[in-house]
């Protein structure tokens, strides 16, 4: 009985109608968390937190670098199951939030690379270094274009998710050997590597920001995959009727 | 099911191959091209070449390997052998694999020969050569799995080959790290076993899952 009703919830879901209504609802609600979250964040990030015995005041961009880069890895793992579902159910909802996702993923890869790279400046005296944590975040930012550049390619908007679904989850599978080869490429080259902080070491006081900044970032996911995906879809459907209706409807 | 349709297809390809010889050959000319331009842009020194030798023949191998890969499934979409493959009794999945194997023996078997030579252009130490030989072979043939994969996502695309290259990039990172890094250990006098271990490890996985993701990624685009 209660297997049925969540079925059909599941099913629902995946109209476009019931799924438009939805991502019309949570964003305003996704994004003031996003609001609340980030500035209680930044807030304790630049006033509250005491500055590093060694970095002074410049370790303070880890409240958006870490964060950053846990939502790169994390928004490839939602991706990949959304693209799970969207093969296995042929579920054009889930088609639409997989695909959507890709670009929000390559962007935090972006920012965790870029403000890595603006730290590393005064830090370690180079903007770059072939570290492996770098290089494979390097390496994931370029499976998430090359995800972005297949279903572009495609006229067919629904064989191009179904076919980069494919490659996301071929990337599921690949993504942790890349890491480990580049992990086992630098322990070759170079004996000891930098590392950017022993997760253990990390004084309790610096921690609380950093809470707040990730509960941020998994709010700023939501409510772009949600705008996103909304959007997407009003695109697609635009000749629809339903599209046409609603669109009456607000005039 | 027999296995006749099978060896038709194979004896097909290699045929096809050995009639368009001067065709099929081409990748090892880029290749070589390639060796001759890293010596004029970095300097004809013995010793910088030889320390860069077995990441140079490795990458100029991935290289001309990705030229040939447009024509995997390319020609047979378009004069619609293709949705016969499923109209027919013989498994997709075999007409795969012996596409794979037959490009292989036309794309990569050729680069392994000719590796000693690309070695020698640039100084790799004569010891070194089996172990290239080796990590070649183990790679080409994984070259072959995720060129085909990717050939085959991209299939539906007018502009396959540059879209190519982007989508094999991060699945060749692996393949080249262990590929390159066995050569240059035992050029620095170090046993390679976990290097080629490594690598026959990835091609055992990639032999397991690559075939099935192709065949799936080939029939979204016949539908």
């Amino acid at each position: 009985m209660i297997w049925t009703t969540l079925k059909v919830g599941f099913h629902k879901l995946g109209t476009p109608q019931v799924f438009y209504r939805l991502s019309s609802l949570l964003p305003p609600w996704l994004w003031a968390g996003f609001g609340v979250c980030a500035a209680i964040g930044v807030y304790q990030a630049l006033y509250v937190v005491p500055p590093d015995y060694q970095q002074g005041d410049s370790f303070r961009i880890l409240y958006v670098h870490v964060p950053a880069a846990w939502q790169a890895m994390a928004t490839y793992v939602v991706m990949a199951v959304l693209a799970m579902i969207a093969l296995v159910w042929r579920i054009r909802v889930a088609e639409i939030m997989a695909m959507v996702s890709a670009p929000i993923g390559a962007a935090m890869t972006l920012l965790c690379l870029a403000t890595g790279s603006i730290w590393g400046r005064p830090m370690w005296g180079t903007w770059w270094a072939w570290d492996a944590r770098l290089t494979s975040m390097l390496v994931l930012l370029f499976v998430y274009l090359g995800i972005m550049a297949l279903y572009a390619a495609y006229d067919d908007h629904r064989k191009g998710a179904r076919v980069a679904c494919i490659l996301i989850l071929v990337g599921l599978i690949n993504i942790p050997i890349i890491h480990f080869s580049v992990e086992w490429w630098t322990t070759l080259h170079q004996g000891a590597t930098i590392r950017f902080f022993g997760e253990s070491t990390m004084h309790p006081s610096m921690m609380p920001p950093l809470v707040w900044m990730t509960v941020a970032f998994k709010f700023l996911y939501a409510a772009a995959l949600l705008t996103r995906a909304r959007n997407e879809l009003l695109r697609q459907d635009r000749s629809r009727n339903w599209v046409k209706l609603l669109m009456l409807k607000s005039t | 099911m027999t296995a006749r349709p099978i060896l038709a297809l194979f004896k097909r390809d290699l045929r096809l191959a050995a009639r368009h010889a001067g065709q099929s050959l081409l990748p090892l000319v880029f290749l070589f091209a390639v060796l001759i331009l890293i010596p004029l842009g970095v300097g004809p020194g013995p010793n910088l070449l030889a320390v860069m030798a077995p990441g140079m023949v490795w990458v100029a191998a991935l290289l001309s390997g990705l030229l040939a890969l447009e024509h995997l499934f390319r020609p047979d979409l378009e004069d619609g052998t293709l949705e016969q493959w499923w109209v027919g009794d013989t498994s997709v999945l075999a007409i795969v694999m012996v596409r794979f194997v037959s490009h292989w023996l036309i794309t990569g078997l050729p680069v392994i020969l000719i590796a000693p030579l690309a070695a020698q252009m640039l100084y790799l130490p004569p010891h070194a050569v089996p172990t290239l030989m080796l990590s070649l072979l183990l790679g080409t043939a994984l070259l072959t799995l995720f060129g085909g994969l990717v050939a085959a996502l991209t299939l539906g695309t007018q502009r396959g080959g540059v879209l190519l290259a982007i989508l094999i990039f991060p699945l060749i990172v692996p393949v080249l790290i262990f590929g390159a890094g066995a050569t240059a250990v035992v050029a620095d006098g170090l046993s390679a076993q976990a290097h080629l271990g490594l690598l026959t490890a990835l091609l055992v996985l990639a032999l397991t899952l690559v075939p099935l993701a192709t065949v799936s990624a080939l029939r979204l685009n016949i539908e």
